[in-house]
């Protein structure tokens, strides 16, 4: 059989050393929401390397501006920000059409959501939330107001570092994954919990987003580059067994 | 001397964080108290015209305390009625329902902590080396203090025979487990409703997958 660039195979399997274990008891909601089992170990049928498909139409204009899709009567307070990035597989190839989805908190550190009291006031023109797909390179950009921190109840004197909640589905349901993005040069990210649920530096460094000087908009807005890699997917040079025989139509 | 190879350049996958408690804004903000975007992806994956029974999938996912998450948001991803995924990797020679995408996502009420999805009982999908999967919904499952999404399965309680047969419930080993993913069927008002619990820990802890 002659290699392929058909682009569906079975995922890599997930390196687990990389991702937060399930218990980090430092991180103390996770405690009773742990399995406590092994994780029964899948090879790849089509119910995971298949998973939705999104079209352009199911989007708003504004979706992927914060700035403007909840203002009011005003614009938002705070920092003007652009974040953009690459969505990649593990093989460096980049992932079309995926689904990018994020929320955050406003500048204040406060989130619009029915069960946040912290003190700090909403933001009448501030949703704090969008989505966008990613382009034939991979690449979404949206534009926002740049979070701030927050205290949260896990050690009394815990603070959040300031984040931007990341969604996003790539072409299987496999690769389904949600994560956190954070800033250049924030102090609270040293000492956070649930980063440093995270076990090694590099799976850490590759959430905190560099200032991307060049993508700003000069005197208007800085930009923070964020780059995100799905799993990655086997060619299939050879028979695959989820794809080959009865699992193909006979055409 | 020592000769070093050149190194693979494979990127590696972005670590994992937790949804948090805010997840409803992002992914659902309906639920979390406000309206902004004009179209909202929901827990109602079937229409009047997708083809199939029409069911609800309904049920809890339990803490190791016994208590119902309420900020839970689950993901389902599953076949149509006949069997087929409706996306380009799926080459079964059946019929794509373009009624039907598959997938639905939905949150616990904040209160008592119950899902529920309404959609199709889906047909028996073929599995690796042509051994045909028992008809089940794919599960995604994300909260506050899950640290990585836990991927689990449904199966339908009427579906014995192809339960049987199964090959992933039949790699589960122990026996009594594989019955955390079978949802039980009931008839409720003339709609049909499987009830599946999650529970994350504890004897009757649910099968996840390292998919």
């Amino acid at each position: 059989m002659k290699p392929t660039t058909w682009p569906y195979g079975e995922f890599y399997q997930r390196n687990r050393a990389q991702h937060p274990p399930a218990l980090t008891p430092a991180y103390k909601t996770s405690v009773l929401r742990s399995p406590q089992k092994s994780l029964i170990s899948l090879q790849n049928s089509l119910s995971e390397i298949t998973g939705p498909v999104f079209s352009h139409d199911e989007l708003g204009p504004l979706d992927n501006d914060l700035i403007m899709n909840y203002a009011k009567e005003g614009l938002p307070i705070g920092e003007r920000i652009i974040v953009h990035g690459y969505v990649f597989d593990e093989n460096a190839r980049p992932v079309r059409n995926a689904l990018v989805e994020v929320w955050q908190a406003n500048a204040g550190g406060r989130y619009r959501h029915k069960k946040d009291t912290y003190i700090a006031p909403i933001d009448p023109n501030f949703g704090g939330c969008g989505r966008m797909l990613t382009d034939d390179d991979g690449h979404y950009v949206y534009r926002t107001i740049k979070p701030g921190p927050y205290p949260w109840r896990n050690y009394v004197n815990d603070w959040r570092p300031a984040h931007i909640h990341y969604s996003i589905s790539g072409t299987g349901f496999a690769q389904r994954l949600i994560t956190q993005m954070y800033f250049e040069g924030d102090p609270l990210i040293a000492t956070c919990p649930i980063l440093r649920s995270i076990p090694t530096e590099s799976a850490v460094r590759q959430l905190i987003a560099p200032l991307d000087r060049n993508a700003g908009v000069q005197l208007d807005s800085l930009a923070y580059r964020f780059d995100i890699v799905l799993r990655g997917s086997r060619a299939t040079w050879f028979e695959n067994p989820v794809l080959s025989e009865g699992a193909m139509a006979r055409e | 001397m020592t000769i070093m190879v050149n190194e693979l350049t494979y990127l590696n996958e972005t670590a994992s964080q937790t949804a948090g408690p805010y997840v409803h804004i992002g992914l659902a903000p309906k639920q979390a108290g406000f309206d902004i975007f004009h179209k909202n992806f929901t827990s109602v994956l079937a229409g009047p015209k997708t083809k199939g029974e029409k069911i609800r999938i309904e049920g809890q996912v339990f803490d190791g305390s016994g208590t119902p998450l309420r900020d839970v948001l689950i993901e389902i991803w599953q076949a149509n009625a006949a069997g087929k995924y409706n996306h380009p990797a799926d080459r079964q020679n059946k019929p794509v329902d373009k009624s039907f995408r598959g997938w639905g996502r939905g949150c616990s009420d904040f209160d008592t902590g119950v899902y529920a999805f309404d959609t199709i009982k889906p047909g028996a999908v073929m599995g690796r080396n042509n051994r045909p999967m028992a008809p089940h919904v794919n599960f995604w499952i994300v909260a506050r203090g899950i640290n990585i999404g836990l991927s689990t399965r449904m199966y339908f309680s009427d579906e014995t025979a192809a339960n049987a047969k199964d090959p992933v419930l039949n790699l589960i080993e122990w026996e009594v487990r594989r019955k955390t993913l079978i949802a039980v069927r009931e008839a409720r008002k003339g709609q049909v409703v499987y009830r599946f619990d999650i529970r994350l820990q504890g004897p009757d802890e649910t099968v996840f997958f390292d998919v």
